[in-house]
Parts: structure tokens; C-alpha cells; sequence
């Protein structure tokens, strides 16, 4: 059967498309080498748009053709000022651009202009070099190193030295661990459970938060602060798996990127930190199938985060303890303990 | 008129989790259901392409029966071949994901906008935005509006036949403009559903900037809605788009003997279906809870009315706290769990939605879930059924959720605590996930569903009275009495608040007679119910619900967790 994957490497070469959601401009080229933070490139967003009466603000004469009165084409860009309006004749009346905008068209009597929005910038999300250029959409990027795949993020993409907090998977994370001298710093912490350790890392301008997991009310809270938070297992009191903790633990003082992006299931994009090595590594395949032998990660509780090893695929269902049946695997946890667990709580770790 | 040349019929069924195939064949001339492979779905990262996900769950399907229906460069063999293998007919069937985006456009908020909404809920889609007349915003707010929505489809209604239609037209107008902003790929498609004396100018002019539809007005006068017409559209619209969205769609669909139809639609096709076949002074109900989303059809004497809620037990579990309260949610659980847990647990469901609950804590909040959303689904399908609440008889449950419990009793005090049905019905159960695969085969062999049905494919779970009683908790309010084909009898005296179970076998028959006490009623719609009737038994035995509806929970914490418990042990839960 398919696996859920989920990549916990020490070294592995990553190579990610990084794409604008509409047409725009790229920044970058082949070759260049780009940190995780810079911009590669760029879209317009959220454009408004404005109609104006001709007929109200030029007052031509009846019967007038509005559209003769255009003195631009539909699809010009205009600077604020520029006339693209005009009567002739002795009274000239002129309409001039509000601001930089593109003339639309002419709908009824009223010139539709478009105000430039926002501009989407697309980040690196981590330290690579540029590969390909997918014209006015984007680039892929690629480089070796440490990566550790999250499962949610708050949408935010960071860079710093890595500072680890965490002295065991459980541990809570606290406001008063976080002091000025952290500013700048990635920080790695097990358990947070309180705002307070969140409102702390934005007011020390971290520059990004690992987390193994948090309690789901503070999702709000999470997502409205500019810090990159990212969570290793999800939500609750989860200790972070014991693969991800010794990886962190012995990667401290070393620059880390924390692209927390939400994670998307249908386009597989999903929370990542990536720590850049001078060595090179393998590809890590994207599908698995269950066999005995796989290190896995279990979900959900009693057994939530735990590490283990798969003894046996069972063949067809098993009756589990609270009597539903499932496709199962017989596993042994790092406490030597064995379990029985279905397949869809497993993901493999590769 | 089946094709009696067609023997063998394969149904695939794209689920957002799940990829299920199943295979129909003649036994001695008669269509029956033979066997299901699933897999997981790979529509998502990192296939993004429903072909790996069908071609395990064909191979699942051959592992279990023997039977080749591919050959050795994994094509499907079509027709049956000369040594047995292949098949003669493919159809498929999809829901939820991805969810299409959508926009109602109509002129009146309680007209024609409704019946618009009402449609968009015919399907799986979001409603991302609605334009009206009465919109008060100033054009150019509404237009990007609708950019900022990123519609996938705008359906366009408006105008009584011989009514309004400059004000349609001026909507109609709005919405091209919108397409004129966008560049080609990312111009939703347009579904026309108004006032048919302005369906060609609408078409015309909207044809140069993107795809029209044009279907019969789904409201032809101000009391008139007719959304079933409009339906088959919209289907058509999702179709295409998922053929863009999801590589191997295409690929799969010409190869299909009919077009592929939404899991809903072909669901609601039997519940119609089995509404004409059944007592027509009561409906027929399915529910179908799935992942992403879940299906409530509802038919009286072959009129559908057809649900779908953006709510499932997979990765849109916490939208629970949209349309509950934890509170809710609470209230059904028999032990002590902390909100927050609760909380969480919806949180990582979100993340991880085919995982299943492992420990009894976990098990118990989804069982609590699934109460809420049944419930929810209920009343919200209750305002918007075209006619008043009918008597169900039978209700058809699908979905794992409900069908892979472990347990029937597990499976029927779900479905009577979520749906409370009231009188005498019958629950049934479908663990084979056939009637979506019946609905979508039944245009192309409509003897294929009839067969397969009448050979037994769904499990029979049992026959529920609920009498309504205004009798003191605990004090006696129905003797049932009942006597089974084989001399056996047996009789029970239920007290108002309590779940009782006559043991029935399944397939094995018995007369039952009802003997109300008083204050009570076996149902208060139906006052002509008969008392004394022939049950045919099921999973659950016969089961009398006497607990009043509608289910009315203690306030009191341990006194409410008590009761819980003692109902699931009247079930043998």
C-alpha cells in the first residue's frame, strides 16, 4: 500500500519549484545563487479598479461618441496626470489619469481603469542556486543539504543561526527563554503552550520559531505575527520524533531557512527548514510503500510522534483495541515496546 | 432495455482519500455486485494523477478475484476478451476534491439568488461570492470582488419567463467584464440558468470571452423552482473542470460508456430510484458521510432533493466549529475529554485526514462529530426539502464513517442519534459503497441496479420504531410484542427514554405488534401507522427507540455520560 512520506534527512539534495500563483516577473536567472529570503519573483495582486463617467466628467456635447474621446488605447499603461481623455472645440474639457493605472475600456459611458494592487513577491524559501526559469511564473531551485519537513506553518519564510532551546522533545517552551541576544535566530523549541512564548518571539524579531507542536487555539494568534512559525507534528502537546530531535540538537550554530508555508496536499508544497551542507546528496523519493523494515512515525494518540520500526505488513484487516478494523502493521517503538497500528496513521520517514 | 451483450461492468469511484473499484458481472443471468479493490487516491502531491491510485485499486480487484481486467502495459481491457478477462462497460464516479469555486449571480436575494445557492449546493462546490441588484456596492467594488473570489464558475440566473430582463442583461454584462480582466485560463465558466427569451444574446455575447452554458430557467415563476435541469449542467461544468485540474481524468472518461458523474449525483439517483419503489406516502433518505464532504438525499414518490455539506470526518472535521459548538460536541461525548483535546484532535485531523482514531478517547470525539453533522445536515436539509418533512422508510447509510464501525450497533445509534428519525423505518446499510456505482451505471443498464440491489447487496440493519411519548422518563410506554416465523415470541415493555432490541436475525421474518401506552404515539404523522406488521430482521434485531425526540441530553454532566453509556450497551455497544 502507498505510504504517507514525510522527509527527515541529515543530508539529501532538494530540488523545488517555486512558482507565482498568476503571470509575472522573474527575477532571477540560471546560475544565480539566492538565499532563502530574496525575492525571485514577482506579480501584481489585488488590483482595484475605478469607473469614470465620461459623460459626467468631460460633459461632451450629446450624440458624441465617448470612445473617439480617448486619447489612449484600451490595454495602455498611464502615469498619474497623463490625459487620456478629451474634448475638442473651443471648451476643451481633459480627463487625466488619478494615478499610475491601465486603461481597460469603454462599458457604457464609464472608462474602466485598473489600479495596481499589491505585488505578490515570491520568495526563495531556502538558500540554492537557480537551475531553470519558467517564464513570468517562477524558478526551480536546488542545493544539498539538511531538510526536515513540517506539517503546518504560518506562512512566513525566514533566515537565521540555529538556537536550540530544546533540551528534550517534550519540553515546554517559555516567553522568559526568549532574550534579546536571540534576535535574528532561528529557534528551536519542543512544546509551546502559551501566547505569551509567541508574542515573545515576535517582539525579538526571531527569525524564525520550530516548534514541535502548539495548542490549535493559538492558530490565530500563529498566523498574525510576522515571525515564520513552523510545527514539526501538529497540534497539542506532541514531543517532537526523536529523528527530527537528535538532527536539530546536532545542527545548533548552523544557518537554517524556515520556509512555514501552510502545508498543500494537492501541490505537495509544505513547511520546510533546510540547513545548506558542502556535500552532496540524493534525491529523496516522494513515494514509499509500507514494507518491514521502514522506520515510521505514528499519528495520533497514545503512540503521537513516536519513532518506530515495522516488524510485519499485516495481511488484510485487523480489529483494533476500540474495535474498528484496519489494514495494520506490527511495530516496535523505540521503547522496544510492540504495537499494532493501522497503516493510515503511519507515515514513513525517508 | 439492458444490453444483454454487456455482462461485466467496472465503476470507478475517485474519492478525496480513497479510490474504490467494483466489479458487476451476470450470475446465472442475473447482475450482481462480485468484488471491490480500494487504494489510496492520488489525485494529490505527489501523482497529482488519478491513474496510479486506479490502476492499485484494479490490482487489488484482481488479487481478490482472480481476474485479469488489465493486461500486461496495465490497459484496461475493454471489452471482455475470449479467455474471460477485461470488461464490457467503464464508469466513473468523483466528489469532492477539489472543491469548485463558485459564484451566484441572480436578481433578488430571496428569488432567484436562493434558487441559484440552492443549485451550487447541488454539487461540490463553495459558494466565494454572490451578486444581486440589491447589492448596494458600487460596480467596480463588485468586480473585484469576483476577481478576488477566483471563481471557477459563475451561475447566472435571474428573470420569471416573460420577466425582467434588462436587469439580467446588466449582470450579465458585469460578469463578462470580469472575464474580459482575466487572462484566458483563469476565466471561470458561465452557467446560464434565467430567463430563456435572453439565453442566446447572453450566449452570444458571452461565447467570445468564455465557455456558456445555457440551462431551463430554475425559476420559471416566483413559486416555481425547477433546479433538476440546471443540475445536469452544472455536472457538466464540474467535469470539465476536474478533467483540467487532475491529470488522468480525461484518460479515464473516454474510455467510460457514460460521462462521469459526480458520487453525489449518482448516489441521489438511487435514493429517486428507491423513493418510486418503496411506500410512496413516505420518503426515501441516504446519507453518505464521507472525508471531505457528506450527501443527504431526500426523495418522496421520485422527487430528489439533493444536499451536499462541505463537512466530512477527514481533513473538514474542524469545520465541526462552523456549524456546532464544542459545546455540541461535547454533549455526546460518554467520558471526560477537555475542549482542548477536542480541539486538537480536529486540528491534526485536518493534517493527517485518513488517519483513524486508535485510543477510545479519539474514537469517541469522532463518534461525537459525526452526531453533530448528521444532526446539522438534518436541519439544514429540512429548511430547504421543496415539500414538508416526510416519514423516511428506508434510510440508506454510506460512507466508512457509518459502514466500517466494527460494530452494527456502533453504525445504527449513530445514524438514530444524528437523524432521530420518528415511526417506524428501516436502516440500511452500505458497506460496499455500491449505490454511488448503481446510480451512475443505472441510465446506460437500468436492469444492473435492480439486481443487484434485489440480490441483497446492502445489509439490512433493522427496523427502528420510534414512538413519540410525552410519558415521565423511565415510566412505561410501549409493549411490543414479537412473534418470529419459527413459533419463537418475544415481548418487551419500553420506557420512555430507553433504546430496547428484539432479536431478529437477518433475512429471518416475524409479525410485530405495537401497543402504545399512554401519551404515546408510534408516529403523530402517520396516525393510520399500523400496530401490527411484518418485520424481516436485521443486523440490530428489531430496535424500539423510545428515548422522545427530539433527544433530549442532560444537562448534568456524569447523569448525561450515563445515559450514553447505557444506551450503547442497549445496542450491545
Amino acid at each position: 500500500m502507498l505510504a504517507a512520506t514525510t522527509h527527515i534527512l541529515p543530508l539529501t539534495h532538494i530540488r523545488r519549484a517555486r512558482l507565482l500563483p498568476s503571470a509575472g516577473s522573474v527575477l532571477v536567472k540560471v546560475g544565480q545563487s539566492v538565499t532563502a529570503v530574496d525575492v525571485i519573483a514577482e506579480a501584481p495582486q489585488s488590483q482595484r479598479h475605478v469607473f469614470i463617467n465620461l459623460r459626467n466628467a468631460l460633459r461632451p456635447p450629446a450624440g458624441s461618441n465617448l470612445l473617439k474621446l480617448l486619447v489612449r488605447e484600451p490595454g495602455e499603461n498611464v502615469q498619474a496626470g497623463d490625459v487620456i481623455a478629451e474634448t475638442r472645440g473651443l471648451f476643451q474639457r481633459v480627463l487625466r489619469a488619478p494615478s499610475d493605472c491601465k486603461i481597460i475600456g469603454i462599458s457604457g459611458e464609464s472608462l474602466l481603469l485598473e489600479m495596481p494592487g499589491d505585488l505578490f513577491q515570491l520568495q526563495a524559501g531556502f538558500n540554492g542556486q537557480v537551475v531553470e526559469i519558467i517564464p513570468e511564473r517562477g524558478a526551480i531551485l536546488e542545493n544539498d543539504g539538511l531538510l526536515i519537513q513540517g506539517v503546518w506553518g504560518n506562512g512566513h519564510t525566514g533566515l537565521g543561526i540555529l538556537h536550540v532551546m530544546a533540551n528534550a522533545p517534550g519540553e515546554a517552551f517559555t516567553a522568559s527563554q526568549v532574550d534579546p541576544t536571540l534576535r535574528g535566530a532561528v529557534v528551536f523549541a519542543a512544546c509551546c503552550n502559551e501566547e505569551s512564548a509567541l508574542q515573545a518571539a515576535e517582539e525579538t524579531a526571531l527569525h524564525g520559531l520550530i516548534l514541535g507542536s502548539m495548542p490549535s487555539n493559538l492558530i490565530p494568534f500563529a498566523q498574525s505575527l510576522s515571525v515564520p512559525i513552523m510545527l514539526l507534528e501538529g497540534f497539542g502537546s506532541i514531543p517532537v520524533n526523536s529523528k527530527a530531535f537528535h538532527l536539530l540538537s546536532s545542527s545548533a550554530e548552523r544557518e537554517v531557512s524556515v520556509h512555514a508555508v501552510p502545508w498543500n496536499a494537492a501541490n505537495g508544497e509544505r513547511p520546510e527548514l533546510f540547513i545548506p551542507l558542502p556535500a552532496s546528496g540524493e534525491i529523496a523519493s516522494e513515494v514509499a510503500e509500507f514494507a518491514a523494515g521502514q522506520t515510521v512515525r505514528i499519528l495520533g494518540s497514545p503512540y503521537a510522534g513516536q519513532i518506530a520500526t515495522i516488524e510485519d505488513v499485516l495481511p488484510g484487516s485487523t480489529q483494533l483495541a476500540n474495535g474498528l478494523r484496519a489494514p495494520s502493521a506490527s511495530l516496535l517503538l523505540e521503547n522496544r515496546q510492540e504495537v499494532i497500528v493501522p497503516l493510515n496513521n503511519l507515515d514513513v520517514l525517508e | 432495455m439492458a444490453n444483454l451483450e454487456a455482462e461485466s461492468v467496472l465503476v470507478i469511484d475517485i474519492g478525496a482519500t480513497q479510490t474504490r473499484v467494483s466489479l458487476f458481472d451476470t450470475v446465472e443471468g442475473q447482475y450482481r455486485f462480485i468484488a471491490s479493490g480500494v487504494a489510496p487516491s492520488t489525485l494529490q502531491a505527489p501523482f497529482r494523477d488519478i491513474s496510479e491510485g486506479v490502476y492499485r485499486a484494479i490490482d487489488h480487484l484482481q488479487e481478490i478475484t482472480g481476474r485479469l481486467v488489465l493486461n500486461g502495459d496495465s490497459q484496461l481491457l475493454l471489452p471482455t476478451q475470449e479467455d474471460g478477462s477485461g470488461v464490457d462497460h467503464l464508469f466513473m464516479t468523483f466528489s469532492g476534491e477539489p472543491e469548485a469555486r463558485i459564484i451566484t449571480a441572480g436578481l433578488l436575494n430571496d428569488v432567484s439568488l436562493e434558487s441559484a445557492q440552492r443549485l451550487a449546493n447541488c454539487t461540490y462546490g463553495k459558494i466565494v461570492e454572490s451578486i444581486s441588484l440589491t447589492d448596494h456596492r458600487r460596480t467596480e467594488v463588485k468586480i473585484d470582488a469576483i476577481l478576488r473570489a477566483n471563481p471557477d464558475l459563475i451561475i447566472l440566473t435571474g428573470g420569471t419567463e416573460k420577466g425582467a430582463n434588462r436587469s439580467v442583461l446588466q449582470l450579465a454584462q458585469l460578469i463578462l467584464l470580469v472575464c474580459r480582466l482575466l487572462p484566458i485560463d483563469k476565466r471561470p465558466e458561465i452557467l446560464y440558468a434565467g430567463n430563456q427569451s435572453l439565453a442566446e444574446k447572453i450566449k452570444d455575447a458571452a461565447e467570445r470571452w468564455t465557455r456558456v452554458h445555457v440551462a431551463p430557467n430554475i425559476r420559471p415563476s416566483i413559486d416555481v423552482e425547477n433546479l433538476s435541469a440546471a443540475e445536469e449542467a452544472l455536472n457538466s461544468s464540474l467535469l470539465r473542470l476536474r478533467a483540467r485540474q487532475i491529470s488522468g481524468f480525461d484518460h479515464f472518461s473516454q474510455l467510460c460508456s457514460a460521462p462521469p458523474t459526480p458520487s453525489a449525483s449518482a448516489f441521489g439517483r438511487v435514493i429517486r430510484f428507491l423513493s418510486r419503489v418503496y411506500d410512496p406516502a413516505k420518503g426515501v433518505l441516504g446519507v453518505d458521510v464521507g472525508a471531505s464532504h457528506s450527501v443527504l438525499a431526500a426523495a418522496l414518490a421520485g422527487d430528489l432533493s439533493l444536499h451536499i455539506f462541505p463537512w466530512g470526518l477527514g481533513k473538514t472535521m474542524p469545520a465541526v466549529l462552523d456549524y456546532a459548538s464544542e459545546q455540541d460536541v461535547q454533549r455526546w461525548l460518554p467520558l471526560e475529554i477537555a475542549p482542548n483535546i477536542i480541539r486538537d484532535y480536529l486540528w491534526q485531523k485536518q493534517l493527517y485526514p485518513a488517519s483513524l482514531p486508535l485510543s477510545a478517547e479519539t474514537l469517541a470525539i469522532e463518534e461525537a462529530v459525526l452526531r453533530v453533522l448528521l444532526r446539522s445536515a438534518m436541519r439544514q436539509a429540512a429548511q430547504r426539502l421543496p415539500w414538508e418533512m416526510p416519514r423516511f422508510e428506508p434510510i440508506l447509510a454510506a460512507g466508512a464513517v457509518l459502514t466500517q464501525t466494527g460494530h452494527p450497533g456502533r453504525s445504527l445509534l449513530a445514524l438514530l442519534d444524528g437523524l432521530q428519525p420518528v415511526g417506524v423505518t428501516t436502516f440500511i446499510l452500505d458497506p460496499n459503497h455500491l449505490a454511488t456505482s448503481l446510480g451512475v451505471v443505472a441510465n446506460t443498464i437500468p436492469l444492473l441496479p435492480v439486481q443487484v440491489m434485489e440480490s441483497g447487496a446492502f445489509l439490512n440493519l433493522g427496523t427502528v420504531i420510534s414512538p413519540v411519548s410525552s410519558v415521565r422518563s423511565g415510566n412505561p410506554a410501549l409493549k411490543v410484542r414479537l412473534e418470529r416465523e419459527d413459533g419463537d415470541v418475544s415481548e418487551v415493555e419500553v420506557r420512555s427514554g430507553r433504546l430496547a432490541t428484539l432479536p431478529l436475525a437477518p433475512g429471518q421474518t416475524g409479525r410485530i405488534h405495537l401497543e402504545p401506552l399512554q401519551r404515546t404515539e408510534i408516529d403523530p404523522l402517520h396516525r393510520r401507522q399500523a400496530r401490527d406488521f411484518k418485520v424481516v430482521g436485521g443486523l440490530c434485531g428489531v430496535v424500539i427507540d423510545a428515548r422522545g425526540r427530539p433527544l433530549r441530553l442532560p444537562a448534568n454532566v456524569n447523569q448525561r455520560r450515563e445515559l450514553l453509556n447505557q444506551w450503547n450497551e442497549s445496542l450491545n455497544v
